[in-house]
């Protein structure tokens, strides 16, 4: 419990000094779209790699969040805060409502249904044109502010989300070391044993999925405001399905996995640039070499590579002796 | 205690079982034998909530429950473990009777997740509990082994314990002497006896005719779907109809 404690804090820590020697450069800019990531792959791995229930439908709900405060504060002049808690409290109860009977269904029929609401709000973005510009997006959306402060530049933004991001994340934390987690990882291992130990997994299910909705709207509200510039293709399958690999690719089951994966994901296309043409080529083989080699994701598979090499340090050194 | 009255179950075409009458006795062992294929596991399925049954009524305390999933009839006390042992096998010992202690803790998503003093104090008071459910079983020193790594032995102590942690009013228990040696088997049967007299009802499902004998007050025989013979051990053993399903025809 207190090592767990200290895991957070250093990893918080860690957090609000990296932009520090930075000043605010390109890569900041690229920090705050990991920390918006974080969230929202963590929000999956609540749903997927705890309870065991997918979902490819995850940027539905972010794209809700962004295109629900875009247009409120554009077209309402609403608040940007209450904007943002008004639209969350919505996409949860849209997310509450489909979430009982889309989560009656198991596995693939589960995926379909998930990947149809995406599909279905997704094309709302594009076609309610007189709301959401449709296709060429929505622009002018104002900045978050606190007072005289307006979050106006990376360095600002990268708090902004960041703040938000580590609170999310130490709720999460403290949730699966809970009454509710064990409930979760339960209906994962055994729905049936689970139901019979007396856990709700029906509403289990649906409250996970909720949340992970409440989670990727919240952040959907900060990208707007960060971005001021919207459209459909940032809320695709396309970007559900990346939200999956960056799970499964840093640790499904895992919080600090979810970031890890998220980190990696949204680093790597930025790394990659120097092979220019090639560069989903390698990006692609990389994955797959990940996925094969380390089955268990990056927050297993570093200290298992880290154990593997360290003891292999030690023989090569006795054997010198 | 539990009634069964006329309980039928089919799976398409076929009868799995059919006009299964009987009571559970308070207080009391109760066996469930009967050949392979007799129904034994369905009609432990029906009772408590995983089918539906096709027909007839189950009641708890005369209190009729047929309509209740089966979270609703653990909170009610009915309680099971299972033949091929359903544990969480990714969670430790102690986490798996924690999930146990389920019903009787209430902290949700918002307590969790914000540690509200009275879900801390509820986790360590369930903490505390989990581990004397670990006594009880006899195994406390396995407390933070993965559950998924556990004997076939201690995997079945472990749901003994979990399946205690909701404090059943009947516990019933599907074949839980498979897959035990000897020696298990007799110390499965001193804990069965240890939980009858903490005024747990217990039934039981089981092949293993000694340890039927030994601790069963009264015995229900099955055979192909339907109700064969009721009473006390003794009886069962000179019932000439139960004989003839278990031996064949002379």
């Amino acid at each position: 419990m207190k090592s767990d404690r200290i895991k957070f804090l250093v990893f918080a820590l860690v957090v609000l000094l990296i932009p520090l020697p930075l000043s605010g450069g390109y890569l900041t800019n690229v920090l705050i779209f990991v920390g918006i990531n974080s969230v929202l792959a963590l929000g999956l791995n609540l749903l997927l790699g705890y309870a065991g229930q997918i979902s490819l439908g995850q940027a539905a709900f972010f794209g809700l969040g962004a295109y629900g405060s875009g247009v409120l504060t554009t077209a309402y002049g609403l608040n940007p805060w209450l904007a943002m808690v008004v639209v969350a409290v919505c996409v949860a109860l849209f997310a509450f409502a489909i979430g009982f009977p889309v989560l009656r269904l198991k596995g693939h029929y589960l995926a379909m249904a998930t990947l149809g609401v995406g599909v279905i709000v997704n094309i709302a973005f594009n076609e309610t044109v007189e709301l959401t510009g449709g296709p060429s997006g929505l622009s002018g959306i104002p900045n978050l502010s606190i007072g005289s402060l307006t979050f106006d530049s990376d360095l600002k933004n990268y708090y902004l989300v960041w703040v938000f991001a580590l609170g999310m994340i130490l709720l999460s934390l403290n949730l699966v070391n809970s009454r509710f987690g064990r409930g979760l990882r339960a209906i994962h291992d055994s729905e049936v044993a689970a139901r019979v130990m007396g856990v709700n997994a029906r509403l289990m299910k649906v409250q996970v999925f909720t949340l992970s909705a409440f989670m990727s709207a919240i952040m959907g509200s900060l990208y707007c405001h960060v971005m001021t510039f919207i459209s459909p293709n940032s809320f695709g399958f396309h970007f559900s399905v990346e939200i999956l690999t960056m799970i499964v690719i840093g640790g499904l089951g895992s919080v600090y996995g979810s970031i890890l994966g998220a980190l990696l994901l949204t680093l790597l296309p930025e790394m990659l640039r120097t092979f220019q043409d090639y560069d989903i080529i390698v990006y692609g083989l990389l994955l797959i070499t990940m996925t094969i080699y380390l089955p268990g994701g990056l927050v297993e598979g570093i200290p298992a590579l880290l154990r593997r090499l360290v003891p292999a340090k030690k023989v090569t050194e006795g054997s010198d002796a | 205690m539990l009634s069964l009255n006329g309980i039928g179950k089919r799976f398409g075409g076929l009868t799995a079982l059919e006009g299964i009458s009987f009571n559970v006795g308070k207080g009391a062992i109760t066996g469930i034998i009967g050949p392979n294929g007799a129904g034994k596991t369905t009609l432990f399925n029906v009772a408590t909530g995983i089918y539906p049954p096709s027909c007839g009524a189950v009641l708890l305390e005369g209190k009729d429950i047929s309509k209740l999933p089966p979270e609703g009839r653990a909170r009610l006390g009915l309680v099971r473990t299972f033949q091929n042992i359903e544990l969480f096998g990714k969670m430790t010992v102690l986490e798996n009777v924690m999930v146990g202690l389920h019903t009787q803790s209430s902290s949700g998503l918002f307590a969790c997740s914000f540690r509200m003093p009275w879900q801390m104090s509820e986790e360590k008071r369930i903490r505390a509990r989990a581990m004397e459910l670990l006594d009880f079983v006899g195994i406390p020193e396995l407390a933070e082994v993965q559950a998924g790594t556990l004997s076939f032995g201690k995997g079945r102590l472990l749901e003994i314990a979990r399946a205690m942690a909701l404090e059943p009013k009947l516990l019933l228990m599907d074949e839980p002497a498979a897959g035990l040696n000897s020696s298990e088997t007799a110390d499965l049967a001193d804990l069965i006896k240890k939980i009858r007299d903490l005024g747990v009802t217990v039934a039981l499902v089981e092949h293993d005719m000694d340890l039927v004998m030994d601790i069963c007050d009264q015995l229900v025989v099955l055979n192909l779907g339907t109700m064969l013979a009721e009473g006390t051990p003794r009886q069962i053993q000179d019932n000439p109809a139960v004989i003839t399903a278990y031996l064949g025809e002379e």
